[in-house]
């Protein structure tokens, strides 16, 4: 090996570790960037447990309240109601809710702790949005033998009066279940499991 | 003044620039009324450029704030219903425009070699300009713009395993919130505008490398007299720059006409919920993307599965961009192709419009059959495409550019 062709090599050799520490220390200029971009620690710090006051609710009445900037559902099942839910499971996709879209003690046939109460996350598990109720109206979009339920108006999923979505749905799985709990026969605490979780 | 512009010549040669690009850039004689798109394309990017910094010397990027500024521009800035009726107007006719470039070049080939490379900076503009006015739609803040954001950035979140966390990350919260308008309306004034000028450029850049296609599909290039000059092609200037402006000017007539007295389009160009102020806790009744995602959207609903359908939505636009790939037949403009290839562009024509069509109707059973039907007609145009052009029987290509008579 000549001279010149040995300080060539010594050359190349430099300028490529010149070329990877750049790229690696661009790299590293990058993650403050994008960081910025995650959510802010005011926004972590805003999903604080909330009350709420059921006493006022009728029988088959529908409520929504904001928690984390998310609507939850509550839903005073009538007699009927409940009744229906434990009916067509064949139309389900997972009617035993197996898939843990919600805490331990609501994976029961009702999804809830009283059957009465059905709280649900009102935001539709394909792309986010808030499904409507339903309750019983028969229509074309629906099908003639509605039994009640919700129904989401951007891409059509159904689910039923437990929110547990209907077979071939766009949306994947079950609504999803907040951790709440009764502090009093009227008053529920969303987004806190209770003591006897 | 010949002084001065030696003067500027010697320093920066303006008019080898000029000569280069427009008095002596030759361009093919038979330009139809498919070849005005590209030239009313960069109209419209200059008009949004203009209107759209006009706009945010009274917009306020905030969730508090945003809808009353935009009410506030309509109805008491001096003419800031005309600046946003402009803005919300040349979006729209944005995407006329440009479905109609696009398709002039399914017609005559125009994605072909040697402009395979042309094509895909246009398809990377296309893919912007639906992130750009994809985040531009939130920042009136009303229903549509609070709802449309959460179900396309709820995709992200469809990806395994990071999904979710990408989808925070893009939305900087856990739901579309302040933080999400306050980065949209970044992007939508800085970052992706100067991306898109940056690309026009180089799809300009490319364009004048390889010279145009014509409603033929001949390389004009390939005839020349003996000064070099191709034997089919024109001066740009002034044949095309005249030829350009009377074709601005009828669409001015029509722009002018929906600006004035239809802006709101029905509830296509600006939807009737979006007067509404974002309500996160209720989704409307009926909620569909402005027109110009409808087509994709309908892909989107036609298959029943959440990671399914963004998968094929997403192939919906990447098989685009391979299209100089797909066909292979080496005859460009349609006018010397099979039928095969007629019937089959006709087709997809048929089913992008017919899903545009579902993708705006409410979810019904049969409805989204038939949606499944045009997108099985969607991706097929390509698949078939691709073991059709291979051997495809084409009729005799003309020596010389024939002119419309």
């Amino acid at each position: 090996m000549t001279e010149s062709n040995k300080s060539l090599n010594r050359r190349n050799f430099l300028t490529n570790l010149t070329k990877v520490m750049g790229g690696v220390g661009g790299i590293f200029a990058v993650i403050p960037f994008l960081s910025t971009m995650l959510p802010s620690e005011k926004a972590k710090s805003g999903g604080a447990p909330i009350e709420i006051d059921v006493s006022g609710l009728k029988p088959g009445a529908f409520k929504v309240v904001e928690w984390r900037g998310k609507p939850v559902w509550v839903v005073r099942r009538t007699a009927e109601m409940i009744n229906n839910t434990q009916e067509d499971n064949n139309i389900l996709s997972d009617p035993k809710s197996l898939e843990e879209h919600q805490p331990k003690y609501t994976q029961n046939k009702f999804r809830s702790l009283n059957p009465e109460y059905l709280v649900l996350l009102g935001v539709c598990t394909h792309l986010g949005c808030s499904p409507l109720y339903k309750p019983n109206s028969k229509t074309a979009e629906l099908g003639f033998d509605w039994k009640g339920g919700f129904f989401c108006p951007c891409h059509g999923s159904k689910f039923d009066l437990s929110g547990r979505v209907h077979k071939g749905m766009p949306a994947p799985y079950n609504l999803e279940v907040p951790p709440y709990y009764f502090v009093s026969e009227s008053r529920i605490i969303v987004g806190k499991d209770g003591e006897s979780a | 003044m010949n002084k001065f512009l030696a003067w500027i010549d010697e320093r920066l040669p303006v008019s080898n620039f000029v000569k280069n690009h427009l008095s002596q850039y030759y361009a093919p004689k038979n330009f139809n009324f498919f070849y005005y798109f590209g030239a009313l394309a960069i109209f419209i990017f200059i008009l949004q450029i203009v209107t759209g910094i006009f706009l945010t010397i009274n917009y306020k990027p905030d969730a508090a704030s945003a809808f009353a500024s935009v009410e506030f521009i309509m109805r008491d800035v001096e003419w800031g219903w005309l600046i946003r009726y402009l803005h919300s107007t040349g979006a729209s006719f944005f995407f006329i425009v440009i479905y109609l470039h696009m398709f002039r070049a399914l017609l005559y080939g125009s994605f072909k070699n040697p402009r395979e490379l042309l094509w895909i900076f246009g398809m990377i503009i296309f893919v912007l300009l639906m992130a750009e006015s994809f985040m531009g739609y939130l920042l009136p803040w009303g229903q549509m713009s609070y709802w449309g954001a959460q179900v396309i950035i709820s995709l992200f979140g469809a990806i395994p395993y990071f999904g979710e966390a990408l989808a925070t990350w893009i939305r900087g919260d856990y739901v579309i919130s302040d933080a999400t308008l306050n980065r949209f309306f970044a992007f939508h004034v800085i970052a992706l505008p100067l991306l898109l000028f940056a690309l026009i450029y180089l799809h300009l850049a490319a364009l004048h490398t390889v010279g145009s296609n014509n409603p033929d599909g001949i390389e004009i290039k390939n005839n020349k007299d003996s000064d070099g000059i191709p034997k089919d092609g024109i001066p740009f200037h002034p044949y095309y720059t005249v030829k350009d402006t009377f074709g601005l000017s009828v669409f001015l007539v029509i722009f002018a006409f929906v600006v004035f007295f239809i802006p709101e389009f029905g509830g296509f160009f600006l939807e009737k919920d979006n007067f509404i102020p974002a309500n996160p806790l209720q989704t409307p009744e009926h909620i569909m993307p402005v027109w110009y995602f409808t087509p994709f959207y309908a892909i989107l609903r036609a298959i029943p599965d959440k990671l399914g359908g963004v998968t094929v939505m997403g192939l919906s636009i990447f098989i685009l961009f391979i299209m100089p790939w797909i066909d292979r037949c080496p005859v460009k403009s349609f006018r010397y192709r099979s039928n095969t290839y007629k019937i089959l562009l006709s087709l997809f024509a048929i089913s992008f419009i017919g899903l545009g069509y579902i993708g705006m109707s409410a979810p019904t059973p049969i409805l989204t059959w038939v949606g499944r039907l045009f997108t099985l007609i969607y991706f097929g145009f390509f698949i078939v495409l691709y073991f059709t052009s291979a051997n495809e029987k084409t009729k005799d290509i003309p020596e010389r550019v024939k002119m419309d008579e």
